[in-house]
């Protein structure tokens, strides 16, 4: 970890977003993980994306399971309420909050053990429910508050700290999104910020599931010769296909895109995403397509990474099928909410 | 006079047992003849013994007449009426000696004239109805109305009410109602030209039921979370507990719809399992919404690690156990109070859970409201133990009543106004010194945030594994367990309290227990009735303890759980209490605790229980 204390007071020159807060008021407390980890630069990315949207603090909630990924809730926008709920969990705790209010944007971080093993079956429910929040997997391959064990993404082949090669073939939460229905899915790296970080403002802005797999490798027990999650095989073995670039609304599109090679896709709240096509045959629209790229890719150890696919014409997102008010549930005034003495009244007639 | 010493007049005053194949569409029968009785203002009670099957395994239905208004599970039938021929052998041998059995003579049985204490009522029901209609199916459910016309004969039965009652359920439907009158005048018709009626056992209009319903425990339940401001359900389906789900949509989608624009004021969540399940009521209690989840004790062996979360993190849960016969699966369609340890302790760690124990459907309306207040109060789970008994069968209650006046106790949730004139908000101090610190939502200001976590954290909310901070957490967790008794429901005295006899017990034994109570004064027995209604337990549950010398602990299941909370959270002598236990799977009728009391009272022929 980190022991060093950053200043409290901003200086004058550090740039502001439109609320008038700089980038420092977007951080949490001071990270624990392990030096070089990479779900520090995962959260960085964070606190630049929620910066870059100019995000009110407390419209953020901030959702996690239990390990090392899900301990970064407490790294960035402290003027956030967090959760750290029970191991695998977290995508019921984040059902629950966003039933409870439609009207806050939500974050959940978690890891390849607490998204892919323990709570597998939770992911895979609310990526079905579609609940409108940012799900983040920082993926990389092994344990590390228990001393690295292989983790459900471990490729096969891939060879343990101590030794050991793994044989049991990998989850891809990629594809299993893509199966899933999810409407938007994204593979980034921790350590290409520039990537990630639109990325992370386009899923917080999708209104639905939005699932961003961050290869982050483990520098204590995954960042050797022989693993498949180190920095040095990522850095050899990722692959580009789509790059995304966030544009927030009523902001102008200032760079010149190449013809052919770049899509705008409109988002819920009127932002837009351009995505720049580095494979011309590649279309992040087309579901089964991009399931076919990305398994013959990974076939070649190959990392397919950027926005993978993204259907911003569905309209399954949980609160639209429920048909909630677009006041949040839990603003709704108990008078609105009981039916009252003479409803019962009438209605004991019903029992006789 | 008790119908459980009483043979003078058994008008208003028997139990009819219906023996079914599931899936044949029984049901229908057996609740219109019920509801036909009790329209007539005779108490009714009515309980459902069904299989854990969809079609064709035996079920059993039972009406209990009872002038005397009792609510408990009567122990003898008085008139079966066997309509399963896979059963009949087990089911005559149920018969009460005088008792009568009704049976299809359409195929004759002379295996069932052995008896020669009861009366046989063959009446050719599958040949009737044959005759009449077309249609396996048709067939079969109308021979079940043609079984309920001769009832209503048998019985004396008013024909319009019953006839009423058909016109409630099919008046949209004109052919349904044509067949469903006619199939009843089929049996109805027969017996009035080929057989003497009424029985001596029969019906006679009473005023008795006036003001009352015929409710069940989860319907009941699921109007409460209506009336308690509840927007968000989250369950897995398991049974008994399912139809509380069920009621509580129903009643959304009548009360909760906005006529203009179709937009639901709830949200309801079908869990993949109840682990799920309980986080969502978690994440929405914590988010500020009343929540609630409704399961059974599978499904809370599930929930155990979210509710020790909840408990450690102080976010209000309501959870409601429609309780059955364990252990695993167990009898799934069998009721037990089985959980009652599972709940009080559940979770890893030292966590102890609130409890109400409702006793019958009208009090599942009462404590789903109070359950809420209670959460979130004390900011912490809240159990309602009901169980499939109450949760399932149609109880004769009082009307539900409801004071437009209640507000809901939404507990120390900070307002945006207070979070600004705070210096610094800390989410786990105990700033009012009574052990309930003040929650914040989210969405309200960054001021208000703080972040909720189950691994240690100091009563600043920040994240520790000092082992100081950590016990100043833990140690007003207890004083807040210990003050909570003072929110909950006070027990209920039934005697004057200077009997050195006493019972305890919790929720659905109450009907038995009283007309046990009822038995024994006229045999001279006077015994006191402490009925606890929620945990920790209040100091009067202590007083009593303290003021009975011989203490009999009535409850459904095998191991004593309630009579083992009583020995571990009071300073009750261990050897006063003597348990009274029922875990048949079958409601508890007062039968066994008046034969219990008598022989133990036998056996200490000093200890009297002094005339009330």
């Amino acid at each position: 970890m980190s022991y060093i204390n950053k200043p409290k007071v901003a200086h004058p020159s550090l740039p502001t977003n439109s609320l008038g807060m700089t980038r420092r008021q977007y951080e949490g407390t001071m990270s624990t993980l392990c030096a070089g980890c990479g779900h520090d630069s995962v959260t960085a990315a964070i606190v630049e994306a929620c910066w870059g949207l100019s995000l009110q603090p407390e419209q953020l909630v901030k959702l996690s399971g239990i390990g090392c990924s899900s301990k970064t809730t407490a790294y960035f926008v402290s003027g956030s309420h967090g959760f750290n709920a029970v191991h695998g969990r977290m995508p019921s705790i984040a059902s629950g909050a966003n039933a409870a209010n439609r009207g806050l944007t939500y974050i959940g971080v978690s890891g390849d053990g607490d998204s892919l093993s323990i709570g597998i079956g939770q992911l895979v429910h609310v990526i079905r429910r579609n609940v409108n929040m940012l799900y983040l997997i920082e993926n990389n391959g092994v344990y590390g508050l228990t001393k690295g064990q292989f983790s459900a993404s471990a490729d096969v082949g891939t060879k343990a700290k101590r030794g050991e090669t793994n044989s049991s073939p990998p989850i891809d939460p990629v594809l299993l999104a893509l199966t899933l229905g999810a409407t938007f899915v994204a593979r980034s790296f921790s350590g290409d910020k520039a990537q990630l970080v639109p990325l992370i403002q386009a899923g917080l802005r999708h209104n639905g599931f939005a699932l961003i797999d961050v290869l982050s490798p483990c520098v204590t027990f995954n960042d050797h010769e022989g693993s498949t999650k180190s920095y040095a095989f990522t850095r050899e073995h990722y692959h580009a296909a789509v790059e995304a670039d966030f544009v927030p609304r009523a902001a102008e599109i200032s760079v010149d895109y190449a013809e052919g090679e770049s899509v705008a896709v409109s988002l819920h709240d009127g932002s837009r995403v351009i995505l720049r096509k580095l494979d011309p045959s590649y279309d992040p629209t087309d579901r089964s397509a991009a399931y076919r790229y990305i398994e013959q890719k990974l076939k070649q150890n190959e990392y397919v990474t950027g926005l993978i696919h993204i259907d911003e014409t569905d309209n399954t997102e949980f609160h639209n099928l429920n048909r909630t008010p677009k006041a949040p549930l839990n603003s709704i005034p108990y008078e609105k909410l009981a039916p009252g003495a003479a409803a019962l009244g009438k209605l004991m007639e019903r029992y006789r | 006079m008790p119908s459980v010493m009483a043979e003078a007049s058994r008008v208003n005053d028997f139990v009819i047992k219906f023996a079914n194949v599931n899936g044949t569409g029984s049901a229908s029968a057996n609740s219109l003849i019920m509801k036909a009785i009790f329209r007539m203002g005779v108490p009714v009670t009515g309980k459902n013994y069904f299989p854990s099957n969809i079609q064709g395994l035996p079920t059993w239905y039972e009406i209990r007449v009872t002038r005397d208004a009792y609510v408990a599970r009567a122990s003898h039938v008085d008139i079966m009426v066997a309509m399963n021929a896979e059963t009949y052998s087990k089911d005559i041998r149920e018969l009460r000696s005088g008792g009568y059995l009704i049976y299809d003579s359409t195929w004759p049985r002379n295996a069932l004239l052995q008896r020669g204490d009861i009366s046989v009522i063959p009446v050719p029901l599958a040949r009737l109805v044959n005759e009449s209609f077309d249609g396996a199916r048709n067939r079969v459910l109308l021979k079940n109305i043609a079984y309920a016309g001769v009832l209503a004969a048998l019985l004396d039965v008013n024909l319009d009410v019953i006839s009423g009652l058909l016109n409630e359920s099919y008046g949209k439907k004109p052919k349904l109602l044509d067949s469903n009158t006619k199939a009843l005048r089929l049996g109805y018709d027969y017996v009035k030209e080929h057989l003497t009626s009424p029985l001596p056992l029969h019906v006679e209009p009473m005023e008795k039921t006036r003001g009352h319903i015929m409710i069940d425990g989860n319907t009941a339940a699921g109007l409460g979370c209506v009336y308690a401001g509840a927007t968000v359900g989250a369950w897995y389906p398991i049974t008994p507990s399912t139809s509380l789900m069920d009621a509580f949509k129903g009643f959304c989608e009548r009360y909760r719809v906005d006529a203009e624009t179709g937009e639901r004021n709830f949200a309801i969540l079908q869990a993949e399992d109840e682990l799920a399940a309980v986080g969502m009521v978690i994440g929405a209690s914590w988010n500020g919404a009343r929540a609630f989840t409704p399961t059974s004790g599978p499904g809370i062996s599930l929930m155990n690690e979210f509710v020790g979360l909840a408990y450690y993190a102080e976010v209000p849960c309501v959870i409601f156990d429609v309780q059955r016969v364990g252990p695993s699966t167990g009898l799934p369609t069998r009721t037990q109070q089985s959980d009652i340890m599972l709940c009080a302790y559940a979770s890893h760690g030292d966590t102890r859970h609130v409890l109400l124990f409702p006793a019958n459907p009208e009090e599942c309306f009462y404590m789903a409201v109070q359950a809420f207040d209670v959460a979130e109060r004390l900011q912490t789970p809240v159990f309602v133990m009901s169980d499939l008994d109450i949760g399932m069968n149609d109880w004769m209650c009082p009307d539900l009543k409801w004071d437009d006046a209640y507000k809901p106790d939404r507990g120390k949730i900070l307002s945006k106004e207070e979070i600004d004139g705070l210096e610094k908000f800390y989410r786990y101090l105990d700033r009012d010194d009574d052990a309930i610190p003040y929650r914040t939502l989210p969405g309200i200001s960054p001021k208000a945030a703080y972040f909720t976590r189950g691994s240690g954290h100091n009563q600043w909310g920040a994240y520790t594994e000092d082992s100081a901070e950590y016990q100043v957490v833990l140690d007003r967790l207890k004083r807040k367990f210990a003050n909570a008794a003072k929110c909950l429901p006070k027990p209920v005295l039934t005697g004057k309290g200077s009997s050195a006899v006493g019972i305890v017990s919790i929720g659905s034994c109450d009907g038995a227990i009283r007309e046990a109570l009822d038995v024994l004064a006229h045999q001279n027995i006077n015994v006191d009735y402490l009925r606890i209604k929620a945990f920790p337990f209040s100091s009067d549950v202590e007083a009593f303890l303290k003021s009975h010398s011989t203490i009999f602990v009535v409850e459904q299941n095998r191991d004593a759980q309630l009579k083992s909370l009583l020995t571990l959270e009071t300073a009750v002598e261990k050897s006063k209490l003597f348990s009274i236990l029922s875990y048949s799977g079958l409601p508890i009728s007062a039968q066994p605790i008046i034969d219990h009391i008598r022989a133990k009272l036998a056996e200490f022929p000093r200890v009297t229980a002094v005339p009330r």
